[in-house]
């Protein structure tokens, strides 16, 4: 298909349209050229690929039982939240301001959760030998 | 309205967009710091719900079977993961789905010389897509609370039942709403046709739907996963 794969999905058309009468917001959103159909397409092969590979790991009752099983679905995981934040979300081609209005109560968060998991005992920090 | 024309176009924007000093339209800065707020409540949720997993004194349990005298009768694993599994790729797919209903509308005005452009193109196909898979995936939903409600499993039968009830009742809340959202710009698609100008609205749309997809992919390792 010749669907013009290598034509960036420019940020809002009506901006391009406007031309200089969308002078003021325009810079704002020159950095917000879209992926291309080929992109999404992998994007979705990615994740679809990681979602596999968790549930896989899942049925390895050898592998469940050892100390990587939770830190690799959580990398897993975490690589499939990066992905559709920064491709669909479009997190790595908008402004600023979006990501930090995004990773900021994001950290928060984690951070948060974290602490609540040491505070109710699910995780401990071993301290000497 | 300010006394400057200049001033007037930065408020109201060009084609009615509200933007701000900053250059940015002022309802996506809305929605970037709602969504924001949205990771505190699901931090919260799945906060509540690590806190009190393996911490139920009666079955069913998630991850174990229950068996005699803890459980009246001999009770399986809970949760059914291939099951859970179709419907997170559902889930997946319909953000694939939804950017590109995205793309359609910010390229409606480009040329579509051949089938494919004409199906990429189409807004009204990738927005239906959406609104089915997100409906497919609450199908599955209350497929999975009809079930475990059978097997035993309600909102008030132990910790285990609470937690996961209320963080995936709000999860399913959330899709819910998102795909009313959808419905009303498909209706406002076959109304009038989703014009380049109205893509900041889609885009909002877009964002809030893939947020909900991205709590997904952390209850789905969290709660499901990880035994």
């Amino acid at each position: 298909m010749a669907h013009n794969d290598s034509a960036p999905r420019g940020g809002h058309g009506a901006e391009q349209a406007h031309g200089a009468a969308g002078a003021p917001h325009a810079a704002a959103h020159d950095a917000h050229a879209h992926p291309t159909w080929k992109q999404y397409k992998w994007v979705a092969v990615i994740l679809t690929a990681i979602t596999v590979v968790e549930v896989w790991v899942y049925y390895i009752p050898a592998f469940t039982r050892t100390k990587l099983f939770v830190p690799s679905l959580l990398i897993m995981s975490a690589v499939k939240f990066a992905i559709v934040v920064l491709f669909y979300m479009h997190l790595k081609y908008d402004a600023r301001l979006f990501r930090a209005l995004f990773t900021g109560p994001l950290i928060i968060a984690v951070v948060t959760l974290i602490s609540l998991m040491f505070l109710f005992g699910h995780l401990a920090v071993r301290l000497g030998s | 309205m300010s006394a400057s024309p200049a001033l007037d176009h930065i408020e109201a924007g060009a084609h009615g967009h509200h933007y701000t000093t900053t250059g940015l339209d002022s309802r996506k800065i809305a929605v970037w710091a709602f969504i924001g707020s949205e990771c505190m409540l699901f931090a919260s949720l799945i906060s509540t719900y690590l806190i009190y997993k393996g911490r139920s004194v009666v079955g069913p349990f998630p991850h174990e079977a229950c068996n005699p005298p803890v459980c009246a009768t001999a009770l399986k694993p809970i949760l059914n993961i291939p099951v859970t599994s179709a419907s997170t790729f559902v889930l997946l797919m319909s953000s694939l789905a939804m950017v590109l209903a995205l793309a359609a509308v910010e390229n409606r005005n480009l040329p579509k010389p051949t089938l494919g452009d004409r199906i990429l193109g189409s807004s009204k196909l990738w927005l239906w897509m959406t609104c089915i898979l997100g409906a497919t995936f609450l199908g599955f939903q209350s497929y999975e609370f009809t079930s475990f409600v059978h097997e035993g499993l309600s909102i008030r039968t132990n910790l285990f039942g609470s937690s996961f009830f209320t963080l995936t009742g709000f999860h399913g809340a959330h899709v819910t709403v998102g795909v009313i959202w959808l419905g009303t710009l498909l209706a406002i698609d076959y109304k009038r046709g989703l014009e380049p100008g109205d893509a900041i609205n889609v885009d909002i749309a877009a964002l809030y739907w893939h947020f909900v997809d991205v709590v997904w992919i952390a209850i789905f390792t969290l709660v499901y996963l990880i035994k």
